[in-house]
């Protein structure tokens, strides 16, 4: 069911999630860097960039398992910077994990189950019903595993049980780490389908992918991630045309599958890198080539904690 | 002045001493993840194979320094790290703390083996050779020990800094995985810590004899000191571990000089480190949910409810019938111990087994319901109740300081816990007093005083049986499942919304209470009780017993509280090998601690093969009379077999899922 109820809460002009300059520095590396972007209800926004370009840490960032350096993270209007992560969930936010945290010796029902419990408190004693947890295993396609301990299932159907468990909390905002890998063709095209099901409940999709056909297929927005900045946010047809995403990150035409762009990335050597990132048009003219990241933070009334 | 002046040297001191333990604690943990709960007993075992070569063989001094420190502790390292802790750091915490649990009780019982209590001193270096400062005299062995602590400092930053292998002994602190994608060897970078490690236990631990003498458990608990100074530097810094260790020598010696030697104050004296480390970790920050941890732990199967009850009410009869049979007072007495034992191994199973985390400390949580029990005078249920609620409360409270921290923190508190009630509480006036006793009552139920011995155990037995009940009650429901879930993935656990920190004293707390009720029941069965009764040592050889017959399930602990009622029994029939005893437990847990379900699952999966094979073969030939259940206790042959199965018959072998 669509929840109106934030936009009562937060007014409808504030976006579902804003990153404000967020940085995230590990010793002397920075992870990310003066990331902003945001992402709306109702819509997929893709986070996509090569690997190591920081969109796990920004995940774990806005999902609180990682605190910023400096930077803002605001969900349904609120800052959320330094809430703990669960207090996070309660507030309608899910994630999924690029490595599987699958509750691996129960089994798949038993991790939706306990997603509920958790979900409903003291009142989940009362058992949800067997209807309502079937129902979402079929929702994202796995029943076949209902009764398969978590652990010894497929990669593909991990992702989608770690998809259904976060639905059992009925989530505002989805934060989906690669959740295509694993799926072949055909699961992969249902679960385009299912996102935008998703999305048209009114819940906001979050999506770090590499299988590009799928994010451009379904993103409204994307954001392009490079070396812990944003190089690019636009529409799919935006970012395939931006020549600073091409470079940094498509390669030279974006039919090259993604391990061989790693590949081919990593083959080239520090001096090359180094080459490709003179090359780069400053984060603010890409901007001006695609959409303008709109200007957060001016327009929010900050809350307080 | 000049008594400040001396103290403060003093705590220098031993300062320099613990800092030179602790800098090799923080050494083997940082670069291999597993935190080394025997260090100090490595380091009492050096000292008395120090003691040997050098007084006892009549070595020469430096040869001997130099085979213990430059052969034989490095050895041991090596050894340990390549045979018992490695990939110990990539599993689970409770997993590592069990196995260096077991270190720590092994070599303690080695150590009363090899060299049986005697008196034994070790003279300082340079006995008689000292500095006159003012009005304080200086020994040489003081200035030696701050000498060579400033020694190590700089060896360790030489080392780590400016050596090829000290930098990949950083590296691997962050990334094992990618060292040796580097071309690195995390392996010989492991083990070449472990054994700087263990010899700079030997150190400290050789250092330290010569003033708190040769004794298997006050340099044992050395580590407390040790690691009290290396959490200043979250375990992994190895300057303020220094400073760590200076402040609290200085604390201590300053303690030990300005305390009053009477009164409630004194006993604080002896549990500084106990004390220093509580503050230290409340001051430290929140730590962040790991992800990517080991998953899917195989957890020994659950029985049905019907199974359960059978057993309960085979156990009963069985206990029934010794008490019917005339056992005698002091066997009962025994029967009842071992079932307070197996309570105190349930609360383990719901913590340990289910939640994953460890206690150090579980017979201290007991001995607080026994306290509790006979300070309140009503020897009734209320009473019994009360007294588990207060035990309880206790458990919360330890709990509650390392909310915001990971397992292996609480499990450390604990330790600590354990020591400060041993020394401080359990010993004052308004507890059992020093040496002293009190008295408990009797349980009377619904004004019915159950005063024959051979009753009580019945009473005891039902509330073990109950209590094993309510535990799988307890599994089976949400409760048990979002434990097994938060052992299997606490960030998942985290971003589904549960607030694991309240989960966890809360779950803390309950195991506790458990604990104390069985500690209540024991001081109405024992009718007198004292701090000896739940001395904090023995929590360990309960935690080794119960991990090395299934913390994982109710069987185990009940295996478990018969195993930790013998063992005295048996030091005593054999005194030539009571030391012995301990070794074989300790080191059977670190064969054992990698599988938590324990030999109770190993016989659980015996008893699935035999009914798998036998059963179809003995059902054939006996014709199966309307009505029979197979697992009433009095069915024949077939049911003595089917009972051995608290699972569901699944004969393919197959891990079951939790259900």
């Amino acid at each position: 069911m669509p929840d109106h109820s934030l936009q009562h809460v937060a007014g409808a002009d504030v976006p579902l999630l804003e990153v404000d300059h967020v940085v995230v520095q590990f010793g002397g590396v920075t992870a990310v860097n003066e990331a902003t972007f945001v992402a709306e209800a109702g819509t997929v926004t893709g986070l996509i960039g090569p690997n190591g370009a920081g969109k796990t840490t920004c995940f774990n960032v806005i999902s609180g398992l990682q605190k910023p350096t400096r930077g803002k993270v605001r969900f349904r209007g609120r800052n959320v910077t330094g809430a703990p992560v669960h207090r996070r969930s309660k507030r309608g936010m899910g994630r999924t994990f690029q490595r599987l945290e699958a509750f691996g010796s129960l089994s798949v029902r038993d991790n939706v189950r306990v997603a509920y419990d958790i979900h409903r408190g003291l009142a989940g004693l009362v058992k949800p019903g067997a209807k309502d947890i079937d129902a979402l295993l079929e929702r994202v396609g796995i029943s076949a595993y209902a009764d398969e301990r978590a652990d010894s299932i497929p990669t593909g159907t991990a992702r989608l049980l770690e998809l259904a468990r976060c639905l059992a909390g009925d989530p505002k905002l989805l934060l989906l780490d690669e959740p295509s890998s694993g799926l072949d063709e055909t699961e992969t095209d249902d679960f385009g389908d299912l996102l935008r099901d998703l999305a048209a409940e009114g819940r906001g999709i979050l999506m770090v992918e590499h299988d590009m056909d799928l994010v451009m297929g379904v993103c409204d927005t994307i954001h392009v991630l490079d070396f812990g900045s944003i190089i690019a946010s636009g529409t799919p047809g935006d970012i395939r045309r931006d020549p600073a995403v091409q470079r940094a990150y498509l390669g030279y035409s974006d039919d090259v599958p993604e391990h061989e762009l790693v590949g081919a990335r990593a083959g080239v050597g520090a001096g090359a890198v180094e080459e490709t990132r003179t090359d780069l048009v400053p984060v603010g003219a890409a901007s001006d080539a695609t959409t303008v990241i709109p200007a957060v933070g001016a327009t929010t009334p900050e809350d307080v904690r | 002045m000049s008594s400040l002046i001396s103290f403060t040297i003093l705590g220098l001191f031993t300062g320099a001493a613990y800092a030179i333990a602790a800098s090799g604690l923080v050494l083997t943990y940082t670069t291999t993840r597993v935190f080394n709960i025997a260090h100090g007993a490595f380091g009492m075992v050096m000292a008395f194979v120090f003691w040997d070569f050098s007084q006892r063989q009549g070595l020469n001094l430096f040869l001997s320094l130099f085979l213990v420190l430059g052969v034989i502790a490095p050895a041991i390292g090596w050894g340990i790290q390549r045979f018992v802790t490695k990939g110990l750091g990539e599993g689970p915490v409770s997993v590592a703390l069990v196995v260096t649990v077991g270190l720590f009780v092994g070599l303690i019982g080695l150590a009363q083996q090899v060299w049986p209590p005697e008196p034994r001193t070790v003279p300082p270096f340079m006995a008689s050779s000292g500095v006159q400062l003012g009005d304080t005299y200086v020994t040489a062995h003081q200035i030696i020990t701050i000498v060579i602590s400033i020694g190590v400092a700089l060896a360790l930053y030489v080392l780590l800094n400016r050596t090829r292998i000290g930098t990949a002994m950083r590296a691997s602190v962050d990334n094992p995985e990618l060292l040796r994608l580097f071309g690195g060897k995390p392996d010989t970078v492991a083990a070449l810590s472990w054994a700087i490690g263990i010899s700079l236990a030997a150190l400290g631990g050789i250092l330290l004899s010569s003033v708190i003498g040769l004794s298997y458990y006050d340099l044992t608990l050395l580590v407390i000191n040790a690691y009290a100074a290396a959490m200043l530097g979250r375990l992994k810094s190895l300057p303020l571990t220094f400073v760590g260790a200076m402040g609290l020598g200085i604390l201590q010696s300053f303690a030990v000089a300005y305390l009053p030697s009477d009164g409630f104050l004194a006993g604080t004296r002896a549990v500084v480190p106990a004390l220093f480390l509580f503050v230290v970790i409340v001051l430290m920050p929140q730590a962040q949910l790991r992800i990517g941890q080991v998953k899917g732990i195989v957890s020994a199967p659950l029985p049905s409810i019907t199974k359960s009850v059978g057993w309960g009410g085979a156990l009963l009869v069985l206990v029934a019938l010794l008490v019917g049979g005339g056992m005698s007072t002091a066997n009962l007495l025994l029967v009842g111990t071992a079932a307070t034992y197996a309570m105190v191994m349930l609360s383990l199973v719901l913590l340990t087994g289910y939640g994953g985390h460890v206690s150090l400390a579980q017979l201290t949580f007991a001995g607080v319901g026994a306290l509790a029990y006979a300070k309140l005078e009503q020897p009734n249920l209320a009473g019994l109740f009360l007294a588990a609620a207060i035990a309880a409360g206790v458990g919360a409270l330890v709990a509650l300081p390392v909310l915001r921290l990971t397992g292996l923190y609480l499990a450390l508190s604990t330790l600590a816990f354990g020591v400060l009630m041993d020394k401080m509480i359990f010993q004052a006036e308004f507890a059992f007093g020093f040496n002293g006793t009190l008295q408990a009552g009797r349980l009377s139920v619904l004004g019915n005083a159950i005063e024959s011995t051979g009753g009580y155990v019945l009473v005891m037995t039902l509330f073990l049986v109950l209590m094993g009940i309510a535990l799988l009650l307890l599994r089976r429901g949400p409760l048990g499942r979002v434990l097994i879930a938060m052992r299997d993935s606490p960030a998942a656990c985290g971003t589904l919304g549960l607030d694991m920190r309240w989960f966890r004293v809360g779950l803390f707390g309950l195991s506790a209470g458990m604990a104390g009720l069985a500690g209540a029941l024991f001081a109405g069965l024992r009718g007198t009780i004292g701090a000896a009764d739940f001395q904090f040592f023995n929590s360990l050889p309960l935690l080794l017993l119960a991990v090395v017959f299934g913390v994982t399930s109710v069987t185990g602990a009940t295996l478990g509280g018969v195993g930790l009622m013998l063992l005295p029994v048996m030091q005593s029939n054999n005194p030539g090998i009571a030391g012995l005893i301990f070794a074989i437990l300790g080191f059977g847990a670190v064969a054992l601690g990698r599988d938590p379900n324990g030999l109770a699952n190993l016989m659980f999966g015996l008893g699935r093969r035999i009914q798998a094979v036998v059963l179809p073969q003995l059902r054939d030939k006996l014709p199966v009379l309307p009505g029979s259940r197979a697992d009433a206790p009095d069915d024949g042959e077939d049911a003595g077999l089917d009972d051995l199965l608290p699972e569901t018959p699944d004969a393919t072998g197959k891990v079951p899922a939790h259900a």
